[in-house]
């Protein structure tokens, strides 16, 4: 029934704006539900997306974002990301698409490894502490190219 | 399309689901589990309940449902449909391949 030669997607997400986020955990998340192996290595600012105190305060960028179809300048006055932010996620609830926190749940739950990169964990000064619980570890990005480890596998830049 | 399954015709789509939600029955289930390499257990006909409820009730089918539907988590629900849990149970539930991309 599947037509797919993809057996194992491999996503690498370095940003952490909401739309970024997401798309990598939609991705992730369809893969599982296509039968796919999916996991996700978080690095420099895709970090944000896995700190527990930070993941739920993921904004949407307005500034250099042409297609917000707003002058720069604007975009950048106090208060526009905060509410583009809102009026996004406000039109993902209606699609019943879930908040980051429960996104995380929900990919983990579904067999995706959630993996944080050595490096930027280094650079940004985090420990243990500071990631969810439902990480499956840290690794450099050696490690990860080696999951990397059968037919069909894709690797994808976030 | 047409189906036969436990010596019924069965009118399918391409992909190989139901049109008809009356021509179900747990015959025609259990065949089709068959085929997608699952033996039905008493949870998966709980869930298969719940998904045809859903479905009567027009509610559309994604994996957060699933988590919130107070019969199975999803690591049971993966564990009961290995590979492509929704597809296989809605398949096997006779109800529409589910259209959401969550």
């Amino acid at each position: 029934m599947s037509q797919t030669k993809v057996r194992k997607m491999l996503f690498i997400l370095s940003k952490a704006t909401i739309e970024n986020v997401y798309a990598a955990f939609v991705m992730a998340n369809g893969a599982r539900m296509e039968g796919i192996d999916a996991e996700i290595f978080f690095t420099f600012f895709g970090l944000e997306a896995i700190q527990t105190k930070k993941l739920k305060s993921l904004k949407v960028a307005t500034v250099g974002n042409p297609a917000m179809h707003i002058p720069t300048m604007v975009g950048g006055l106090p208060g526009m990301e905060a509410f583009a932010t809102m009026m996004m996620k406000k039109e993902m609830e209606k699609l019943d698409m879930p908040p980051v926190d429960e996104f995380l749940e929900i990919l983990s739950a579904s067999g995706v490894k959630l993996w944080a990169c050595k490096l930027a964990v280094d650079m940004f000064h985090l420990k243990e502490s500071d990631l969810i619980e439902d990480l499956d570890g840290v690794l450099t990005i050696g490690d990860f190219y080696n999951k990397a480890d059968q037919e069909g596998t894709q690797m994808l830049f976030i | 399309m047409e189906l036969n399954i436990a010596g019924v015709n069965l009118d399918v789509t391409e992909d190989g689901y139901l049109n008809d939600l009356s021509q179900w029955n747990k015959e025609v289930a259990t065949e089709i589990a068959k085929e997608e390499g699952i033996e039905l257990t008493d949870k998966h006909w709980e869930v298969i309940a719940w998904l045809q409820d859903q479905v009567k009730k027009e509610k559309p089918l994604s994996v957060r449902g699933i988590k919130k539907s107070g019969v199975v988590d999803i690591k049971q629900f993966y564990a009961l449909f290995p590979e492509g849990p929704l597809k296989k149970s809605t398949r096997i539930a006779g109800v529409p391949k589910p259209k959401s991309c969550i």
